[in-house]
Parts: C-alpha cells; structure tokens; sequence
C-alpha cells in the first residue's frame, strides 16, 4: 500500500512519525519517496483512506475525503467541517496534510484552497488539536479559536470540554464554547452561553456581550438582561485584574527604585553626600550585562540564557569598582561640601555619559531577554505577570535580604551603620571612617550595579538611561529616612505602585508632577521621612 | 524700636492682665511676678521620655541655675522654651498671656526670650560688628532689611557691647571675621549679641565652657549685673560658677525636677547625691 | 540721628571703581559694538557681525541669569538646580507674544500659531488671553515666574528644606516642567517650541536694528541687576542673608524669620532669570522644552562656581567663560565638549572653590606679600 502513496514537496508529518501500526516499515516508505515510477499512481486518495484507516482507530467517510477535492469552495467546506466533527486523530492527519499542501486530489492534482477555505480549515483544524494529548498543544489551539468560532465548532468544543481537566484549558474552552454558541438561532442555547461568558472573564468576552445588550444586538430580552448582568460580572473582574496587574508593574518599577535607592541610602546615609552619578552606575551595571552577554554569544553560544545571572557579579564589581574609583578621586576630597559635591558628581556622570557613547556608540544596544525569562504567567483574565518583571522583583527582594545581612550581621555593617550615626565618635573608637567611606561607596556603587543588569532587562540600555532615576531614587531616600533600609523599601514600592496608578488614571506627566508635589507636602509633614529617627541630635 | 512706645508698655506691664495683644511688641505680662511657666510639659523621643511631666516656674528679676546629669533633660527644656521642639504634652507660658506653643522660634524670639547654645554659634562669615548689628533688637522684616540703616545711637550700642564682652581691641577689632575668634572669645560673642536682643528673659546653655577661670568670673559678674532687670536661667557644670552665681537652684534628673533651693541645700540632698555619684 | 538718602546709598554700595567698570561697559555694549555693526560696511575689517552680536547678546542673558544664581547660592547659600525653568518660563511667555506677532505670514496663514493649526485647535486657549498685547506680555514674564517661585519656595522653606534637598527638589521640578511643556496638549508649541519669530511691536526681529536694539538693551539689564545685587548684598538684607547661610537657626533665635527672607531672594532671583530668558528669546530666536532640562539648570550653577561665587562680577566673567568655551568646542571637537565640561565640574569644585575672580584674589595677595 505505502508505495502506491504518493506525496509531493514533504512527506506528510504522519508518514515519518506515526505509523506504528501500520505494518508497513518506516524503511520502505522513505525510500518510495524519491521513486520515479510512484509518479505515475493514480487512485491515490482511495488507498490513502485505507492506510488511514489501518492506522487509526476511526474511521473518516471515504466520501469526504473525495468531497474535499471537489470544485466548489462550499463542498469543501463542508467536507472539511464534517471532517472535523468527527474529531479522531485521522482527521486531524488529513487536515493537516491538507494545509500544509501534501496532500493531493484522487486524480493527482493539487487541492485547490482558497482563502476562505484556508481560515476554515485553520478553525477546523484548532478544534481537532483540542483533544490533543499534549496540554501546551490544547491550550494553543483553545486560545486560537477565541477570537474566531462559528456555530458548527459547537459540538466539537462540547465533546473536548467533557474530556478536558486542565482548568486553564477548560476556562479557555468555555469562552469558545459560549462564543460559538451565540450565533446559534436558539435563545435558550443562547442564553447558557451568555450566562457562561459571564463565568469567563476576558476582554473577548466584553467584546462579544456588549452588543448583546442592545435591541439591534440580540433580539431575546431574556438573553438581553443576561447579557447585561454577565457584562456586569466579567467588566468587574477584569477591574480587578487590571487593578492586580498595576500593582505588579507598581512593584516591579519599585524594586528596581529600591535597588537603585538602596545604594544611593548607604552612600547618602554615610558620607551626607548625593552622588549624582549614581544614575550612571546604574548604566556600567548595564553596559556590564551587555558586555557579558556579547562574550557569552561568542564563546559560550550554548549557554546564552546563562548570560544573566554571570553578569551579576561582573556588573557588581564593575560598578563598584567605578564607585570607589569616583570615592578616591573625588568626592573624598569634597567632604562636608555636599553641594558642591553634587555639582562635581554631575560633571563626573557627565564623563561617563560621554564615555559611554565613546566606547559603546550613542545608540541603545540590544540585549535580549534570557529564554527563561520570556513569557508569563497567567494568573487571571487581563492579568499576566511578565517572567522578567518577576525575575526582578525576586532579584531585589535578594538583593535587599544581602545588604539587610551585611548592615545588620557584620562588622562591615556596624561601621557603615556607626559612621552613618556619628561620625567623629565612630572615628574616635578607632573606625577607619576613610576606609568605611570608600567601601560604602563600592558597594553602594556594585548596588546601583546591580539595578543596572535588572534594569537592562526591561528597559532600554543607552549612555543616557541612568539620567532619569536619580531623582527618583533620592526621592526614595526622602521618603523613606536617611538611613532606614524598612523606609526604604517602603517607600520605593509604595512610589512605585502609587507612579503605575497614576500613569493609568492620568498619564505619565501628571503623574511624575503629581508625585514630586506628594512628595513636598508629605515633607512639610514629616521632614525626616518615613521611619524617623527622633531626638535632639538628628537636626543638628 | 520705638523707644516711647515701648517704654509705654513697661509700665502697663505692672498694670494687670491683658489678653488680645500678644505680639505686641515688648509687652509680656508680669503681673503675677512670674516670667516663664512650664507645667507638665513631656516629650518623647520614640518612647524615650526626654521630659517627663516638667514643672518649673522662674521669677521675674530672677537668676536660676539648672544642673543636672547628662540626659536629664536640661536642653530639650531649652528647646522647648524657644519653640525648637514642641511637647507632646504640658503647657508653656511666657507671662501670664503668651502661649509659647502657639509661637515660631523667630516670634518667640521676638517675644522676648533670648538663647545662647551649648555649643556657640555666631555667624563666621560675618564680621564681630555685623553678628551684633544683627542681633540689636530692631524691626527685623526681610521687606525693613532692605532700607535698614544703622543710627548712630545703634551704633554705640554696638560699640559699648564690644567693649563688655572685650571684642574691640585686638588684631582686626570688631572686623574680624567671627570664624577667626578663640572659642572662649565665640562665647563672649554669643553673649553679646544675646545682650544687643535685650531678651527678658535669656537662656543660657553651658556659657562658660572653654572660658578661662578669669573670664568665667567676669561672665559671672556679668550675669550678676543683669538679674533683676532680666530673667536668666543658665544651664552649667560647673559647681564653683554657679557659686559665683548664687542663684536659686533647679536639679533636673530623667525629665523632671528632683531638686530646687539654694546650691548648699541641694548638695546636700540625698536624691541629689544619688543621681550624681550613683548608689 | 541723620538719615543718608536712599540714592546716595544705593551708589555706595557700589565702589567707584565698580562704576567706571560700568561706564566703560556701557559704552562698549551700547554704543561701540552697535554701530560697528551698524555703519561700517561688511566687507570692513573691524565690521562686527551679526553672529557676535547674536553671541555677545546670547552670553550676556546667561550671564544675568548667573548673577541671579549668585544672589541665591553664593550669597543665600541656596543651590537651585532649576534655575533653567524660570529662564525657560520667562522666554515661553515672551515667545507667546511674539507667536502671535507673526499674525498670518506663519505657514498656515491663519490668525492662530501654526502649531495650533496643526493640533487642529479652533481657537486660543485661556491662557493665551492677552499675549498679544507687549505690555501685559512684559508683565506676565515677571508674574509667571515670580507666581511659581513664590508658591514652590513658600512650601520648599516653610518645611525648612535646605541643603542637597532643596537641589534635588528644584531639579525635579524643573524636569517635571519639562515633561509638561514636551506635551502637545499643554499649548506651548510640544518638543519644537515656538519659532520662526516675525517682529516685536510691528518692527522686524531679524533686522540689524532691532538686533542691536536687543544686544543694548540686554546690556542695560545686566548692569542693572549686577548694581541691584550689590545693593541688596551691602544692604542689611544681605548680610541676614550670609547669617542664614552660616546658621540659620541661631537667625531664628535672633527674632528673625528666614522664611520671608530666602523666600524674597528666590522669588527675586526667579523674576531675573525670567528677564533673561525674554531677552534671549528674540535674539536666538527659537525656545523649546529643553531648555528646562536638568543638565541645563545645573549648567548655571558651573558658570557661577567657574566665574567665583558670592562675587557677583565672577558669575558674569564665568558665564562669558563656559559659553564661549561651548561655542568653540561644539564647533571644533563635538565629541569632546561633554568631557570638557565634566572635567570642568570636577575641577573647579575640586581645584578652584572661589572659582576664577578668588584665583586673581590669591594672585593678587602674592604680590603683594
């Protein structure tokens, strides 16, 4: 039987790969390929129906098979629908060979398919996949057939949810369902699937009952009045999601403000000086991840998702180096002059910005997403959690429980937190407040480093991508109390979410100016931030 | 100021009480004898209880001395007084009429109460002659600053207090930077200016710090001289200067007043002894 | 007890010395340079031309806007790193009114600004109300900005924020502005601004006349705020001044509110900066967002540190130096200047804290000793 099968361009995918059963050996089928003589076969198409019936379980209707090659665009329509109503593993072998073109008429010509024919196979065809055994393959086809089911998926989408105990799948599943439901003529059937979109909340699901709601709409009143409850429901639970789902991106812009504040908090709590560089650090941190991950295409291609989590410490030790580079050089010099010291750093970013185009060029560079990070979660209708934005947030929650370990545990820490107290007592019980002053400002400088390769990984890397967080950041520092890590954190995550909030409700601008004004009246209140330190000698 | 107005309202002050002119100038009522009421005024400092239900009443004309271990207190009252901390809990009056906790440092200032700090501050980018020109008790509005110009009455004002508080001669005289004075000699600065306020009521904190046993007997003459027409309350260490002083005495210890009378009195109290040297 | 009339005190506090500077000044910047430019013919050797006197006008604008910093930060001790939005604020409402000078010769020959044309807006916004108008255009250019500084300063110093954080809160406010005027919606021309400037009261921008007119005139408002800010700071105001900035609580405790007094300094040194950008505007003839932006604003506070701080003169002589270094950079190394400029920050807070008129001071002391 196999070598009366003729195929043209590829075998079709069954022929390789799902012929267990067919007691014809994978051998010979791949040799007839190339046979000159297999050309001249005809009566393919009945022969293939019998191959395909040894092969699978079912059967599919001889008759369809030769429909599908029939003239008119409408009996091929039909046949494939009736095809895949039948929903067994065949059809799904047909179809599939019929779209990928390898699968040729009874007389050995090419099936014509039109466009519409196209869009109704591609239908026929998610709906097959809907019983498939891989979960991945069924939630794709189910997601596939949300924007666009007709009445006669129907019974087939009945069939699968039956069988389907995913429940991501079978929410899915329920949507289409309803959705093909509707153009049904009957109000009753209607009216279920109504009621069932209002269970399943998407914006699909919006979209398709807000019509619903009008006369023009739907003429049944009773699926009327449905329509508008469910609408009520589903618009209510995607408030939430999008609620949800602003708090994320509130907490994700929020950690990477904590783990940009975080270093500016040490280096401000302990040397009273604002480093206006600090922003820049951010870039080396990300410049540094962009470095890595250009060694790791060239010489470590296999391990290319790895590159993120090398750059880790390089970008660390990059920026910290940097830092204590800028410690040394300058701003130690400039002690107890702290405004001229942020006029100094500013220059200094100025080089580094400058720097930076030199060696980098001025354009962004490209840095891609590990695959691992690619993608999210779907937790809810209208609510996906980025992989990356996660990423970063379990990144600076790691990041906050090291540096709380480092000020609270060791020595390090307690001369950091001593000097930030009091400094000329902390010199005078023998602390090396210099050395102290040039190792907080490394490793305030390897934080801000740090911030650089989370950064890099949602937003653009370029010379000029630190400029805008230092005001943030020492806002951060504002809100939350000179050296108070809660505050800190507090402050940067509530900003965060309050900035996400405001930029839904009104737009990025009024929300920038909307926060710089909270900002000012919350100082009017509490001049010492958030988690005040209290007594006579914080004001001198 | 305006010198007939004000000597107008020196002598309603004796006249009785009045209520609806509390920022006139130059006008605290005296009527009970009493300059400065503080009644149990706490703060706290994140639960550290730097005041703890402070009583303390001082006299018109008076000089009181306030000693006490460190953390007793003595300078957060000082803050207190002058509206740099405010209380959590208490009442503090200037007079029988001034709500002290209704005022700003500056109006308070304005009032009458003149400070001196622990540690000294003047201005150390300002000449000797111009940290006293600015503290001489005048119109002190931003909008009168502009056309301000000194008379020539201010002017030996001025030159008088330099010669009190010694500053006139030496090398620059009353135009040396103030940066460049000695520590005892910043002293001496602080008090002159706080002389050029004409307070009437002045606090000082620990005034004869780095002040030579020489200079410390002439601070205290000076102090002498001025109780009776000024209120002084003065915040020392230093036991033989407070005997110079002769004052009543006020022992602070946790927030509160432990002790008050003459300096032998206290010394000799038990609870005195105690808080000092310990059990 | 005599009083000294006010004019006679206002000319003390100025030395003699000071006053021929002036004069001299004067006669170059209004008479020499003009007609220079003026009557000699271009191809004459000492012809000056249109782009000096364009330069000559620009640097002296940032050079008032420098004293006005000095006035704040080297004499009040209060660094504003958002100086640029005041400048910036003063150049939008002048270049409102010439926006609407240009009447229908703009491109969409209608009676609105073409950028409003383009937006597809059928009439002006509230707030242009009146920008036609020279006199009331003149006065919103010190109103806006005063408005603002006053509002912003009341809360920055009622709360006593001093210090880096007062910096760093003028930045953000600036930065913030900037945001806002980038948005076509807010009415200001979006990221292009207004240009393309026609005339001032009906005569032509672009003509040598008027371009002298405007170089004079800046002249004029500079020695005016130069001798205004010696007056204020010989004045008793300033040394209340100095004092707040050495301590200001001990001022507090002298019965003075410091309040009013930072706050009248910045208001005043906002109207000036406000001046100076509605006399730049005509002469450079364009103004847009950016000049509100962060490093714009910073930049001023070099020019002051560069020239000498809490000397008044230094300012001018620092603006002079930094422009004139930037036109010459930009023009021959580009990539070069941002460096230059960098390193300048460092150095001369590093090197020259009394900046270049403190250098000629040491010198000056070496000699003598």
């Amino acid at each position: 039987m196999a070598e009366r099968l003729r195929l043209r361009r590829v075998p079709f995918r069954l022929g390789t790969a799902r012929r267990r059963n067919c007691g014809v050996s994978r051998r010979a089928t791949s040799a007839d390929f190339s046979r000159p003589e297999m050309k001249t076969m005809r009566h393919l198409f009945i022969t293939l129906f019998c191959w395909l019936s040894f092969s699978a379980h079912a059967a599919v209707d001889p008759a369809l098979l030769a429909q599908l090659a029939a003239e008119e665009s409408d009996d091929k329509i039909a046949a494939i629908q009736a095809i895949a109503a039948s929903a067994d593993p065949a059809a799904l072998q047909i179809l599939q060979s019929l779209s990928a073109g390898t699968l040729t008429a009874p007389d050995g010509g090419e099936i014509m398919l039109n466009n519409r024919i196209r869009a109704e196979l591609a239908n026929a065809l998610a709906g097959l996949r809907l019983v498939d055994a891989d979960p991945a393959v069924r939630r794709a086809a189910a997601q596939e057939l949300q924007s666009n089911v007709g009445l006669e998926m129907a019974p087939l989408l009945a069939r699968a949810l039956e069988k389907e105990s995913d429940a991501e799948i079978h929410a899915l599943l329920t949507a289409a369902y309803a959705q093909a439901s509707l153009t049904s003529p009957d109000p009753a059937v209607r009216l279920a699937a109504v009621t069932a979109l209002g269970a399943s909340p998407s914006r699909s699901a919006r979209n398709l009952l807000l019509p619903l709601t009008t006369a023009s709409g739907e003429p049944d009143k009773g699926v009327r009045s449905a329509a508008s409850q469910s609408l009520k429901a589903v618009e209510a639970k995607l408030a939430i999601g999008e609620t949800l789902g602003r708090i994320f991106t509130g907490l994700s812009l929020g950690s990477i403000l904590l783990l940009a504040a975080l270093g500016l908090a040490i280096t401000y709590g302990v040397m009273g000086v604002i480093n206006m560089a600090h922003g820049e650090l951010l870039m080396v941190g990300a410049y540094a991840t962009y470095a890595v991950q250009g060694l790791f295409r060239t010489y470590l291609p296999g391990w290319v998702d790895a590159y993120v989590i090398a750059a880790i410490p390089v970008a660390f030790f990059a920026a910290a180096a940097v830092g204590i580079l800028l410690e040394r050089t300058v701003i130690r010099h400039l002690y107890g002059r702290p405004l001229e010291t942020l006029l100094a750093t500013w220059g200094l970013s100025l080089i580094l910005i400058q720097a930076a185009r030199v060696i980098f060029g001025a354009q962004n560079v490209e840095l891609a997403n590990p695959s691992w990070m690619s993608g999210g979660v779907t937790l809810m209708a209208g609510l996906v959690l980025p992989w990356n934005r996660i990423a970063i947030i379990g990144f600076s929650l790691f990041v906050l429980a090291l540096v709380w370990l480092l000020m609270n545990r060791t020595r390090l820490g307690m001369f950091v937190r001593a000097v930030t107290q009091n400094r000329p007592m902390a010199g005078c019980v023998g602390v090396p407040t210099a050395r102290i002053d040039t190792l907080a400002f490394g490793l305030g400088a390897g934080i801000a480093g740090l911030g650089g390769v989370a950064l890099s990984q949602i937003a653009n890397v370029g010379p000029d991508m630190g400029q805008g967080y230092i005001v943030d950041s020492f806002m951060v520092v504002v809100l939350g109390g000179v050296g108070q890590l809660a505050g800190a954190v507090w402050a940067a995550l509530g900003l965060g979410v309050v900035t996400k909030f405001l930029e839904g409700w009104s737009g990025a601008v009024i929300a920038k100016i909307a926060v710089l004004v909270f900002i000012i009246v919350f100082i009017q209140k509490r001049p010492q931030g958030l988690f005040a330190l209290k007594g006579r000698f914080v004001e001198s | 100021m305006n010198a007939v107005t004000e000597n107008r309202h020196d002598q309603e002050w004796l006249g009785g009480t009045s209520i609806g002119h509390l920022k006139r100038h130059g006008e605290v009522d005296l009527s009970h004898r009493v300059i400065l009421y503080l009644e149990d005024i706490s703060v706290s400092f994140d639960g550290f209880k730097a005041l703890n239900n402070l009583h303390l009443t001082i006299d018109a004309g008076e000089l009181r001395c306030i000693i006490g271990p460190n953390g007793a207190g003595k300078t957060t009252m000082m803050d207190v007084i002058t509206g740099k901390t405010r209380s959590d809990a208490g009442r503090c009056f200037f007079g029988q009429t001034i709500d002290l906790s209704t005022l700003s440092e500056a109006e308070i200032a304005h009032a009458g109460i003149g400070r001196k700090f622990q540690k000294p501050t003047i201005f150390e980018n300002l000449s000797v002659f111009e940290n006293l020109e600015l503290a001489l008790k005048t119109d002190k509005r931003a909008r009168v600053s502009l056309f301000a110009w000194l008379g020539d009455d201010q002017r030996d004002k001025i030159t008088d207090t330099l010669k009190q508080i010694r500053l006139d001669k030496g090398v620059g005289g009353a135009d040396r930077p103030a940066g460049l004075l000695s520590h005892g000699q910043k002293q001496w600065l602080e008090i002159g200016m706080l002389l050029m306020q004409d307070p009437k009521l002045l606090l000082l904190d620990e005034p004869v710090a780095g002040m030579t046993d020489d200079e410390t007997e002439r601070t205290a003459e000076l102090f002498k001289s001025l109780a009776g027409k000024h209120s002084l309350v003065v915040v020392e260490h230093d036991m033989a200067f407070i005997e110079q002083l002769g004052g009543k005495v006020t022992v602070l210890h946790e927030g509160a007043v432990l002790a008050e009378g003459d300096l032998a009195t206290v010394q000799n109290d038990e609870r005195v002894i105690e808080v000092y040297l310990g059990r | 007890m005599t009083r000294t009339p006010f004019v006679i005190r206002f000319c003390n506090a100025t030395p003699k010395s000071g006053w021929i500077a002036l004069g001299i000044f004067a006669a170059i910047a209004m008479l020499l340079l003009p007609a220079l430019h003026l009557v000699l013919p271009p191809e004459h050797p000492l012809h000056v031309s249109a782009y000096v006197i364009t330069l000559g006008g620009k640097i002296m604008c940032y050079a008032i806007v420098a004293v006005a910093m000095d006035l704040i930060w080297g004499h009040a001790g209060i660094l504003s790193l958002g100086h640029g939005l005041f400048f910036a604020l003063g150049g939008y409402v002048f270049g409102m009114y010439l926006m609407r000078q240009i009447g229908r010769d703009g491109s969409y020959q209608s009676d609105l600004p073409d950028f409003m044309v383009f937006l597809d807006w059928k009439e002006l916004p509230w707030y242009w109300a009146g920008s036609d108008s020279f006199l009331w255009s003149l006065a919103l250019v010190l109103i806006v900005p005063a408005l603002i500084a006053y509002v912003f300063g009341y809360f920055a110093f009622r709360s006593r924020i001093k210090g880096v954080y007062f910096s760093i809160i003028t930045q953000a406010l600036t930065f913030a502005a900037m945001l806002l005027f980038f948005r076509n919606e807010t009415g200001f021309g979006g990221n292009n601004g207004f240009t393309d400037f026609k005339r001032i009261l009906g005569y032509g921008v672009t003509t040598p006349e008027m371009r002298v007119t405007l170089f004079a005139l800046t002249a004029l408002v500079l020695m005016a705020t130069l001798l205004l800010g010696r007056y204020l700071v010989t004045a008793k105001f300033g040394r209340v001044l100095a004092a707040i900035r050495d301590s200001e609580s001990r001022v507090m405790f002298l019965g003075y509110n410091p309040l009013h007094y930072k706050l009248a300094i910045w208001t005043l040194s906002a109207m000036l900066c406000a001046v100076a950008g509605a006399l730049y505007v005509p002469q450079v003839g364009i103004i847009n967002p950016g000049e509100m932006s962060p490093a714009n604003s910073i930049e001023i506070a070099i020019w002051v540190a560069v020239g000498g701080r809490g000397t008044l003169i230094g300012p001018v002589i620092g603006a002079a130096i930094v422009n004139l270094s930037k036109s010459y950079f930009t023009m021959a190394f580009p990539e070069y200047w941002l460096f230059f400029l960098g390193a300048l920050f460092v150095g001369v807070t590093l090197w020259l804290p009394d900046g270049v008129v403190g250098l000629w001071k040491r010198i000056q002391a070496r000699r003598v000793a």
